[in-house]
């Protein structure tokens, strides 16, 4: 350290003077914003929850189980993304379809999303793309593991996330956190 | 009537002194969080409201204090039971007191009466903001030791040795301040400030004592116990004197802090920036020495001076919170080297210079 540092004194007034620049950069960015100049920014923070920063088209994001024009599951229950699945979370218990042309249809499909890892394989091993990650929803949570249980219902409900990545179609509420 | 006149105008000067330092001291919380949030390019806490009603995150202080209030008041099974509850108090109290002898205002005269701007008013007020600043130290020695833990006890003792090292520093910067203005009452200090030298520059204590002022402010931030000299109290990662504190004692054991930050902000401000001076007003109204002079009635004079002591306070904590928000912290024997090596001999450096200044200038 050269005698100037050891001081100490000199080295202090210059940090000062650094963060109170950034303070008066900031006030006058506040001031100006609270005055209507909207493009003033005194801060870089997202203010998450009525704030969001726009999702990739790529992120993965909550399942949704893909429905034809007659609103039913897409899904032929081939248990091909059951078998590809790393943790073991979809369940599905197939039946037969009404329709000779269609060969099965889930009963049920559950999700079970406290094991889920959000690999994506299910999407890729889908042969029918019946099942997608584009809803845009990472806020989902339970108070309970059966909680994180998501049912074939509440798959179909769900809507593909809008242009910039904003959820369309509000959280699927858990089976145990139903009025 | 006069009895009672004189019990309500006593009561008035110690209430507005009491409810300055306590309610900057609860605001300091916002302040902090505030200030920080800014000089990093954030926001800080603003989720906190009324009715839908954030104000700039102005709540949380309250929500703080109805968190704290309401946590549960924790007390090791082998503390020292009577002086393990005392202490907070101990801390807060003298950091409450300790504002009492620093003037906000000249004397103020309302219908035939003398009302002096200040809470106490002692012939030796120096002294007893020092002694009161002193004893609060005996609150933190006491947590640590109280607590019956180890971490606590090493936290009182860096606390305590921390407060020796800067109270020397303080009090031998101090003797300049005394020896200028020749007075220890806090309001013949502020009142001689009020003088020009050679007609134009203010007589602050800034102007003719620089060094002091700069070993004060030093040591007085290392007598708040904050960051740069938070040893006592190491958050992060050294325990510190109140580890087993909890809800609001914890609690006191901050606002302690915040208020020794308005303290010593007050005590800068009376000895080195003029306290209550507005520069070039006099009892009459302004009379600059370019020739201008603009009378201004009593009650106006007297409502400028408290505002500026009000605004030049500010400004020192504002400062005060600057460094605390810039600078690291300094290890345990570096704030001790610079507490005995530099700012104790600088100190006594600065009295020499300054008599012998005086021995030749003055008469």
């Amino acid at each position: 350290m050269t005698m100037l540092q050891r001081v100490y004194l000199v080295e202090v007034l210059s940090g000062v003077a650094l963060t109170a620049a950034h303070f008066f950069r900031n006030m006058g960015a506040h001031t100006a914003r609270a005055l209507g100049r909207k493009d003033a920014r005194g801060a870089v923070t997202i203010q998450y929850p009525e704030e969001r920063r726009p999702y990739s088209p790529r992120l993965r994001s909550l399942h949704r189980l893909v429905r034809r024009e007659d609103g039913s599951p897409r899904c032929v229950a081939c248990m091909m993304c059951e078998t590809v699945c790393p943790a073991h979370c979809i369940y599905i218990v197939a039946d037969e379809h009404p329709n000779p042309e269609i060969e099965k249809v889930p009963r049920r499909f559950d999700i079970d999303l406290g094991k889920c890892v959000f690999c994506g394989y299910c999407v890729e091993a889908c042969p029918e793309d019946a099942i997608r990650m584009d809803t845009g929803i990472l806020e989902f949570s339970s108070y309970s593991r059966t909680g994180m249980i998501y049912t074939k219902e509440m798959l179909l409900s769900l809507e593909p996330a809008g242009p910039d990545g904003r959820p369309a179609s509000p959280v699927p509420i858990p089976a145990d956190r139903r009025p | 009537m006069t009895a009672l006149a004189d019990l309500g105008i006593a009561f008035g000067r110690v209430a507005f002194v009491m409810l300055f330092v306590l309610n900057l001291g609860g605001l300091l919380g916002w302040v902090e969080r505030k200030q920080s949030a800014i000089m990093q390019d954030r926001i800080g806490a603003n989720r906190a409201s009324i009715l839908g009603f954030r104000v700039l995150g102005l709540f949380h202080p309250i929500a703080d204090a109805i968190k704290l209030l309401t946590k549960e008041d924790f007390r090791p099974a082998r503390a020292d039971r009577f002086l393990f509850g005392l202490a907070p108090f101990v801390s807060v109290f003298f950091g409450l007191v300790a504002f009492a002898s620093i003037p906000f205002g000249d004397t103020l005269r309302v219908a035939g009466r003398e009302i002096p701007l200040q809470a106490v008013t002692l012939n030796v007020g120096v002294l007893y903001v020092f002694a009161m600043l002193s004893l609060g130290v005996y609150g933190v020695m006491m947590a640590g030791w109280s607590s019956a833990n180890n971490y606590a006890l090493l936290g009182g003792q860096r606390a305590a040795a921390l407060m020796i090292s800067a109270e020397i520093a303080i009090g031998a910067s101090i003797i300049g301040v005394v020896m200028i203005y020749g007075s220890l009452d806090l309001q013949e200090i502020v009142r001689a400030q009020g003088e020009l030298l050679w007609g134009w520059l203010p007589a602050w204590g800034i102007v003719t004592q620089l060094p002091a002022f700069v070993i004060f402010l030093t040591a007085g931030i290392a007598a708040t116990k904050r960051v740069p000299f938070d040893t006592p109290e190491g958050e992060s990662e050294i325990i510190g004197y109140f580890v087993e504190y909890s809800g609001m004692k914890a609690g006191m054991f901050m606002m302690a802090d915040f208020l020794e930050t308005v303290v010593i902000a007050g005590l800068t401000t009376s000895l080195f920036l003029g306290g209550w001076q507005v520069p070039y007003l006099t009892a009459e109204g302004f009379r600059f020495p370019w020739g201008w002079a603009w009378a201004l009635p009593h009650l106006a004079v007297a409502l400028l001076q408290v505002g500026a002591f009000v605004v030049k306070v500010c400004a020192m904590i504002f400062f005060m919170m600057l460094v605390r928000w810039t600078l690291p912290r300094f290890r345990y024997d570096q704030a001790m080297r610079l507490g005995w090596l530099g700012l104790f001999p600088l100190s006594i450096l600065n009295i020499v210079v300054t008599g012998l200044v005086l021995l030749l200038w003055k008469p």
